[in-house]
């Protein structure tokens, strides 16, 4: 199962195809980009309910608004430095401030974006799409969690936000996987440990886990699909089961899933924590792997940051 | 125009297109197409009209280009590189891990790069910051820019021409890479922003319309941008996108993709066999 590598941003494109087919009010929208964002798999099922904006990505969502406001079921894509940097307060203002019925479904996030370098490679959406209210974010792990994702945003009210990649990645889903809003996704139950992963982490975090048992240590996996509103009740229930958490994310460790877990801890029940993630810096071009080691986004940065917080625990 | 400045010009040229081949075959990734259709105008640019001296590329008063589509980052590095801002070697570093010579432009990696750039539309405000220091400053550098033809489609780059002409930036050059091209397909089939000329004469530009393969042509739009006063400049120069390689020119798959070795080794022979016009 785990041997399948697809990209998180391919099964958007098939997903789109089957919400197509469901739902008429589905119209997608692109800015430019719609052979990586893979939205061109639909525009070729539905040319009609395909609005290519051109390079305009403010446009595109204000356009999106009225489409909402309209009764459309509007799915807007674009590279997620794109989508939530170029036009945020277009976001802000007249999709979320007005409740309407918008999916941002955002290709391209983080540093596996590989080549194209730092100015494509956004480590800040999740914190700047969290802060703004009535937001749900989503980050799939994989390809079978993009597809259930991708479909339950359509039957749900109000603005979401779905982050993708561009690398392949691998499938830590199984077929008979139900996606449920808001639900964290316990892989393993740990004593020693919980490490909370979302995107592409979630596979390194079981890499890490696997690693830490090796060495006798018992780590609990919690999948954080839901950044926005986080399920505090799974992750303190987690955190007493194990009394220190790691969390990892393929973004800013400002403001993104570490800074959310650490919100429900330390309001509900500190422990000692760690944030794997991007150490407040810009990417840089490279191949996406290279990249991930360089950046500490690796089995091995996780394995020892869960050390690291099971030492401090031990201090207590 | 002098026949023997004409040839040189056609040699730099052919060697730039060469090295921008040569890179992205070593890359394994990144944007022929807009480099290529670029190339004649950034050679100009390097090797007759700016003020420029790459013993010292933060001379005050040196001329300034940017590169306003970034994406086309290839081409720019070629022409620094051929300039002597840094050693050709360097150029097969493009887009590797620690490398200097990120996809996009990095402004504070590479010698002669004025400002970072990759995400579309915002450059022309950056050049329109510098041609307003200028001004500020009674300093008599000049500002050249390149936009794209779909770049174009960005809101900032009104915003930006608005800005350019309200505070009269005689200073500053424009060049539209008018290829026809965008990543989805023709512009005007994506989200047409014809017509341009009428658009940047509306927004109280100076326009010109040239070949953007025409080394005399480049050049005399350029001289006639220096005698206008009180108005940027905008020279629209019609190109082919992918420009010298029979395979990529006028294909929008060739927009972002590299060339495998056999394909980059024809597009070298072809750019070898290219005569001088
Ligand atoms: C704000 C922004 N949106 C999207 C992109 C992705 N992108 C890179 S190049 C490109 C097409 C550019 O077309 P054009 O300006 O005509 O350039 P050229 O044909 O000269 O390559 C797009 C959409 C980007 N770099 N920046
Ligand atoms: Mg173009």
């Amino acid at each position: 199962m785990r041997m399948e590598k697809i990209a998180t941003r391919e099964a958007y494109g098939k997903a789109l195809v089957k919400l197509g087919e469901k739902n008429q009010d589905v119209v997608v929208l692109d800015a430019d980009l719609s052979k990586s964002t893979k939205t061109e798999e639909f525009a070729k099922a539905f040319p009609e309910r395909f609005i290519n904006v051109g390079i305009a990505e403010q446009n595109m969502m204000g356009t999106a608004a009225g489409l909402a406001a309209s009764g459309k079921i509007p799915f807007v894509s674009s590279f997620a430095m794109f989508a939530t940097g170029r036009a945020f307060e277009q976001i802000r203002n007249t999709v979320a401030y007005p409740e309407l019925n918008v999916k941002i479904a955002a290709s391209h996030a983080g540093i596996s974006v590989g080549e194209d370098g730092a100015s494509h490679q956004s480590v800040e959406d999740i914190s700047i799409i969290r802060s703004i209210p009535n937001m749900t974010v989503i980050v799939p792990s994989d390809a079978v969690e993009t597809e259930a994702a991708v479909m339950a945003a359509a039957e749900i009210k109000g603005p979401v936000y779905i982050r993708m990649g561009r690398m392949a990645v691998p499938t830590v889903n199984g077929e008979d996987y139900r996606f449920q809003w808001g639900k964290g996704v316990v892989f393993r139950e740990g004593t020693d440990v919980l490490l909370v992963g979302t995107g592409l982490m979630v596979d390194v975090c079981l890499r890490a886990a696997e690693g830490l048992q090796q060495e006798g240590i018992s780590a609990g996996v919690l999948n954080i699909h839901t950044i926005k509103p986080i399920d505090g009740e799974t992750i303190i229930r987690m955190a007493k089961a194990t009394g220190a958490v790691v969390t990892a994310e393929e973004h800013s460790i400002i403001g993104g899933l570490g800074s959310a877990v650490a919100e429900v801890l330390c309001e509900s029940y500190p422990v000692p924590m760690k944030r794997v993630g991007i150490n407040d810096a810009f990417g840089e071009s490279g191949k996406p792997m290279e990249l991930l080691s360089k950046f500490g986004l690796d089995p091995q940065s996780v394995m020892a940051a869960a050390k690291d917080v099971i030492r401090r625990k031990k201090q207590l | 125009m002098d026949i023997q400045e004409l040839n040189l010009l056609e040699e730099k040229a052919r060697q730039i297109r060469k090295n921008i081949i040569a890179m992205l075959k070593e890359a394994g990734s990144g944007h022929p197409g807009g480099s290529l259709s670029a190339a004649d105008i950034l050679t100009v640019l390097y090797f007759k009209e700016m003020n420029i001296n790459p013993e010292s590329p933060r001379a005050p008063e040196r001329d300034r280009f940017v590169l306003s589509k970034g994406h086309a980052a290839p081409v720019l590095y070629a022409a620094l590189a051929e300039r002597g801002f840094f050693p050709r070697e360097d150029l097969l570093s493009l887009r590797k891990t620690g490398a200097k010579l990120q996809g996009h432009p990095d402004m504070n990696r590479v010698p002669g790069v004025e400002i970072s750039t990759g995400s579309l539309g915002q450059g022309l405000s950056a050049a329109n910051g510098m041609a307003l220091a200028g001004k500020l400053d009674k300093a008599s550098y000049r500002v050249y820019a390149m936009i794209g033809d779909g770049e174009c489609q960005e809101g900032q780059i009104w915003e930006a021409a608005m800005f350019a002409a309200h505070y009269k930036l005689d200073n500053l050059v424009a060049f539209l890479d008018h290829n026809g091209l965008q990543i989805d397909g023709r512009i005007t089939h994506v989200m047409s922003p014809e017509p341009l000329d009428e658009k940047w004469r509306a927004f109280g530009w100076h326009v010109q319309i040239i070949d953007g393969h025409s080394f005399p042509e480049i050049i005399n739009a350029l001289a006639q941008a220096r005698e206008v006063k009180g108005k940027p400049s905008m020279i629209i120069a019609n190109t082919v996108k992918g420009k010298g390689v029979s395979f990529m020119e006028d294909v929008a798959g060739w927009h972002g993709k590299a060339p495998k070795p056999e394909e980059a080794e024809q597009a070298l022979a072809e750019l070898d066999q290219r005569g001088v016009r």
